[in-house]
């Protein structure tokens, strides 16, 4: 059984759609009892980070996402939560990533918000077994996470090199969004699901 | 850097998929949901569907079978057609849609694209205008072409921007089902003027036109029916077309 993180950060549902298409179990909940009886967790999330933030300090969930050692995967702005903070607010986040959050510097070759499929590289997690480097996954964001020592996949934007995905022991994170991504998008939610 | 787009664009009516031909009629040319899936499977990289439906019930139809969609595609979609206020965006919204597109009202009402960019932000809102072009001068063009306004595409094009779009979708009227090329100068120019992605719909009638205005036009992405609907030119094909022309398509 999967938990869905249901909190009040935008659309979910093409997250709970893309489980029902891999006939996965899913529950959308807030319950920390049901979070915490889950066999792994993902914290999906849409729009601003700092209100996704204060809801998350709202439902009380900050420690208790924190203290998880199940596999737990943030989509988009969930990933952004993981990380050190975002300037988007700004906002101090959950810390997980040692990564910091900043915008996008528009220029004519480099739209934002990044918006589209673009390619991913130096792919190296169980997160992301069976993928080519260079293949395409679709994002869409304006603020985006640091390179760091927990970078699993890069992608560029214009002159930015970032983090497209993640990983810190059981914690996972993609910038974009694997539940639109095609069937790149279906391996890497099969491989979260067997983790 | 992000990959330029290919996108099949599907007519509903009362539920169904519908191509006219000739201006005598619409021929209906398979289920929303079914073709979606076979696009999406052929590398289509984001499916725009338009309810073409005049009707009350037609409308509710489309608000459910944009739900199927949802269950069944694994890559972005927008949708288009009818949207008049910010229920309807979200509404659709609600119903898994990941941008809507918006036309005849946002020329009757051009608050509408700040109101809903406000609530979902700009991701979500696509401005189509469909424009003609007369006396030398870019008119846009309402309720399917029906009506022409006052209104310059160009001008229009850069207040939809500066109100909250995330992209235009122009169509050109002049080219639609010419199948004789884009209207490429017209698009690049729009690329000189605005900093959001321009769509290109009507006149794609080979792999040359589509390439064409990817690169000369500067479009970000390519829209078309028909071409796609009966198999003219099969995505696969295209994109490997385009890539060898380096384009920078996503494989």
């Amino acid at each position: 059984m999967t938990a869905i993180i249901d909190y009040d950060a935008g659309n979910i549902r093409s997250v709970c759609n893309a489980l029902e298409r891999l006939g996965a179990d899913y529950i959308l909940t807030d319950k920390p009892e049901e979070i915490l009886a889950a066999d792994r967790v993902i914290l999906p999330g849409v729009g601003n980070a700092a209100f996704a933030m204060e809801s998350l300090r709202q439902k009380g969930l900050c420690e208790l996402i924190k203290g998880l050692r199940k596999p737990v995967l943030g989509i988009c702005v969930g990933l952004q939560l993981m990380c050190r903070d975002s300037e988007e607010g700004p906002t101090e986040a959950l810390g997980i990533f040692d990564s910091h959050v900043r915008r996008f510097e528009s220029s004519p070759e480099a739209k934002v918000p990044h918006m589209g499929w673009n390619a991913i590289g130096n792919l190296d997690s169980k997160l992301l077994r069976g993928l080519k480097g260079g293949c395409h996954v679709y994002f869409v964001h304006s603020y985006c996470p640091d390179l760091c020592p927990d970078t699993i996949a890069t992608c560029r934007h214009g002159q930015r090199l970032f983090s497209a995905a993640l990983k810190y022991e059981n914690f996972y994170g993609t910038q974009f969004h694997p539940e639109k991504s095609g069937e790149v998008g279906e391996q890497i939610l099969k491989n979260f699901l067997s983790l | 850097m992000v990959a330029k787009r290919i996108i099949p664009c599907l007519d509903v009516k009362d539920g169904a998929v519908v191509k006219g031909i000739n201006f005598e009629g619409l021929k209906e040319v398979g289920d929303a949901v079914e073709m979606g899936v076979r696009y999406s499977a052929q590398g289509a990289d984001e499916l725009v569907y338009l309810d073409i439906s005049a009707s009350f019930e037609g409308r509710r139809t489309f608000a459910e079978l944009v739900g199927k969609i949802a269950r069944g595609i694994n890559i972005p979609f927008t949708v288009g057609g009818g949207i008049c206020c910010l229920d309807d965006a979200s509404r659709l919204l609600d119903a898994g849609a990941d941008k809507i597109s918006i036309n005849s009202s946002a020329i009757a009402a051009p608050s509408l694209i700040s109101r809903i960019a406000g609530k979902y932000g700009s991701q979500f809102v696509v401005v189509a205008i469909d424009a003609k072009q007369i006396d030398g001068r870019w008119l846009c063009t309402t309720h399917g072409g029906k009506k022409l306004t006052e209104l310059e595409l160009f001008s229009w094009a850069r207040e939809a921007a500066d109100r909250g779009a995330g992209e235009i979708l122009f169509t050109s009227m002049d080219h639609d089902g010419t199948k004789a090329g884009y209207a490429d100068e017209v698009y690049r120019k729009l690329h000189s003027m605005l900093d959001i992605p321009v769509i290109a719909s009507g006149g794609a009638g080979s792999i040359e036109d589509i390439r064409r205005v990817l690169d000369e036009g500067c479009a970000d992405a390519a829209l078309a029916a028909s071409i796609f609907h009966y198999n003219q030119i099969p995505i696969p094909e295209l994109k490997k077309a385009l890539a060898a022309s380096n384009i920078n398509v996503r494989l």
